[in-house]
């Protein structure tokens, strides 16, 4: 592609979207809507991509057309509208307000019920903040303290320009970029995401992304992440924020891939409370997600912990592959779906190494007229000698109008496995509530109580500070469910 | 003698269109022990619940008044944070929910309710552990989620744990001796009764004298067929015990 058919591209997608009539001054950072190799090469381009970069995503889709969206899942929407969504915008961090007082006071009422910090709740909100944040600092001072031992944590487009021999050989070696309709769109357009590399033998000194989360926002709706923790190394990273995202995407199709060498142990934790529509099931957001990791090496281990509150429908199998010998998985989630929310959501454990081993633990919440599933996979290749499984899924109603299901597929080759499964359902009592009701706690705090006890186990794996927030998140989800 | 803690007024309650009580007159002062008595199915224990606001119950008639306020226009979190406690006669399990979660979750919504600031974590910790020694329950019990998995005992004890965590100033005992060995209702009782004070009262829902040997009343109530039917003093209690109920019985029925 020559440099002068480059400059066409870009001046025919600033002028299409002009004639739009669009009228901000940042217009030619917007590409009109629709989707073909064009707007691809345009995205590559704008990104200043190196060519594997280009090659990568124009192979992904022309996959990705061959493809046909998945109808599996116990989902029922809408299908979005490809060809209506515009593909690219540079990030924006034009300040919307001038100050808080504009500001939607819900919003703001539950910014103050998460207890959110001031400064926090102005970057979340988009009002212009003029005093340079204490999270600035903070930032610059971890930076240097990851970068002195080696660790790499930046955007995933920093990282293809600075790392590019990285990224050339872990990007899409754990989700290959026609794994499925989402991921090979995903592959395609992603604009940004995260990247950490872990050099061996590095344990990182702090949850990533803790600190960095007010940067995060706004990295679009076709997230990539890509983690590598090298041999020996120990990084535990969170995503996510538990500060409602007034997102106005409403298709969301991020990929996450983890590499865990030999020896490596990589814990992934997300708390996810994207807009989930409106009491009648109007809006919301499309959560439709690609998460895999790889125990790459002996010894390895790779944790998810999941808190899903948000979306309106939520697709996400975060799964892990566990290829060397001795090496580990774990799943614990909690997702709570309310008024007309749907997910489906689960875990895949392929174990194929020997004596691998992997727990899941899944906790579904549904309240109102919402519809919550548990889907996972456990696999047994035939090589997988002394393989173990332990899987518990509990599922608790609220209200009698919700329900919650339970797919499990396990596939054993090998004899030698051993692979426990275990599920229960269960309602919130009227006498458990007038039980707390008895002691002084109203009925809102009572299933809030109730609800919290029943997702210890989850609770328990989330870092301290994440796991206070989203018992914090869970009531406030939970509220107004009682009527 | 106290001032009056609650008056119940002609007290009419029904469940699914069923009479159950028919007319309850009662009225408890201040530092006094009031025993229910009667025969099963005479009232007991729904007349305990539609104390503390149960709301299957409908009340179809009458009036009470704690501390002076309607408290049948209260919801139950508003009596409990009023100061009405309710010993369950089989207390609930909330699996994952540690008794130390619970106690602290309604510890604060009293404290708010009196307008007070809520109790630092070490200086609720200090009033856990005072309270443990006070009515003898295990230090690790609290430790534990509310009722998962306890004994009948354990949850007795637990139920007058939490009567002294939040200092009612009226305990209703709905047969807090049922399924108790000789043991634990000793324990129970007394810490029942290093509760009691001349501010607070206590109404015990027994079907046995053998609690009230523990827990020694000033006034004995025979509840039968949803009225109150015969009021004594503690020896009251042992003429039931010698003769049984069908006494009473014969006695309403002329």
């Amino acid at each position: 592609m020559s440099t002068l058919d480059d400059n066409k591209i870009l001046e025919e997608y600033s002028e299409k979207e002009y004639e739009a009539g669009f009228v901000t001054e940042i217009e030619s950072d917007v590409f009109p809507i629709g989707l073909d190799e064009d707007v691809v090469r345009a995205i590559s381009l704008k990104k200043n991509e190196p060519e594997f970069m280009l090659e990568f995503r124009l192979n992904a889709f022309r996959r990705w057309k061959t493809m046909i969206e998945p109808e599996w899942a116990h989902l029922k929407y809408q299908k979005p509208k490809f060809q209506d969504i515009s593909y690219y915008s540079a990030p924006k961090n034009m300040p919307k307000y001038n100050s808080l007082d504009e500001v939607d006071p819900e919003l703001l009422a539950t910014f103050k019920k998460l207890g959110v910090p001031l400064d926090e709740q102005k970057v979340l909100a988009g009002v212009a903040v003029d005093v340079v944040m204490d999270s600035v600092s903070v930032h610059t001072t971890f930076k240097k303290n990851l970068e002195e031992k080696g660790i790499i944590f930046c955007s995933i487009s920093e990282a293809i320009q600075e790392h590019p021999e990285l990224v050339k050989k872990y990007l899409a070696s754990v989700v290959p970029a026609g794994d499925n309709f989402y991921a090979a769109l995903n592959s395609a357009v992603f604009t940004d995401g995260s990247f950490a590399y872990i050099p061996k033998g590095v344990r990182c000194p702090m949850e990533l992304s803790t600190y960095f989360r007010i940067n995060q926002a706004n990295t679009g709706q076709f997230e990539r992440t890509l983690i590598v923790a090298d041999e020996g190394s120990y990084v535990s990273y969170l995503e996510g924020c538990t500060a409602p995202s007034r997102d106005e995407n409403q298709l969301h199709a991020a990929v996450v891939e983890i590499v865990a060498m030999k020896d490596a142990e990589v814990k992934y934790s997300t708390v996810q409370n994207w807009y989930p529509g409106d009491k009648k099931g109007k809006g919301g957001v499309y959560n439709f997600v690609t998460k895999r990791g790889i125990c790459k090496g002996d010894n390895s281990k790779i944790s998810w912990t999941q808190v899903e509150t948000g979306s309106a429908v939520t697709w996400k199998y975060p799964s892990t592959i566990l290829k060397g010998d001795n090496s580990v998985g774990e799943f614990y989630s909690v997702a709570v779906t309310n008024n007309f929310q749907q997910a489906d959501t689960g875990t895949k454990m392929i174990h194929i190494g020997s004596n691998t081993k992997s727990t899941i633990i899944s906790k579904g919440i549904s309240l109102g007229e919402s519809n919550n599933s548990y889907r996972g996979l456990v696999k047994i290749n035939p090589k997988a000698n002394n393989a173990r499984n332990y899987s518990q899924c509990d599922s608790l109603l609220i209200g009698s109008k919700c329900g919650a299901h339970t797919f499990p597929y396990i596939e054993s080759e090998n004899p030698s496995a051993v692979v426990e499964h275990e599920a229960t359902t269960s309602k919130v009592s009227e006498d458990q509530i007038f039980y707390c009701n008895q002691r002084g706690l109203d009925t809102e705090d009572a299933i809030s109580l109730i609800v919290n006890g029943f997702a210890k186990e989850v609770l328990n794996q989330l870092p301290m500070e994440f796991a206070v927030e989203a018992q914090k998140l869970l009531s406030l989800t939970l509220e107004g469910s009682v009527g | 003698m106290g001032k009056t803690l609650l008056k119940i007024e002609n007290l009419n309650a029904t469940i699914e269109g069923k009479s159950i009580l028919k007319g309850i007159n009662l009225e408890i002062k201040e530092g006094e022990v009031h025993a229910i008595m009667g025969p099963n199915g005479s009232g007991k224990s729904t007349l305990a619940s539609v104390l503390a606001g149960r709301e299957i119950f409908e009340v179809t008639d009458g009036h009470v008044e704690f501390m002076g306020k309607d408290l049948l226009s209260m919801a139950p979190e508003e009596r409990s944070r009023e100061g009405v406690f309710l010993a369950f006669q089989y207390p609930i399990e909330i699996p994952g929910v540690s008794i130390t979660n619970f106690m602290k979750a309604a510890v604060s919504q009293h404290r708010e309710h009196k307008g007070l600031e809520p109790l630092s974590p070490s200086e609720f910790l200090k009033l856990m552990k005072e309270k443990k020694e006070l009515v003898e329950i295990e230090a690790k019990l609290a430790n534990r989620a509310v009722n998962e998995g306890f004994s009948g005992g354990e949850k007795k004890k637990n139920e007058v744990f939490q009567m002294a965590m939040l200092e009612p100033k009226l305990a209703i005992l709905d047969e807090t001796d049922s399924g108790l060995d000789i043991d634990a209702l000793r324990i129970v009782a007394n810490g029942v009764n290093k509760l009691k004070n001349s501010e607070n009262a206590t109404l015990v829902i027994t079907h046995y004298q053998r609690l009230l040997d523990y827990i020694v009343p000033d006034v004995v109530h025979v509840l039968y067929d949803g009225k109150i039917v015969k009021t004594g003093g503690k020896e009251l209690a042992l003429e039931l015990e010698e003769k049984g109920y069908d006494w009473i019985k014969k006695e309403v029925q002329v």
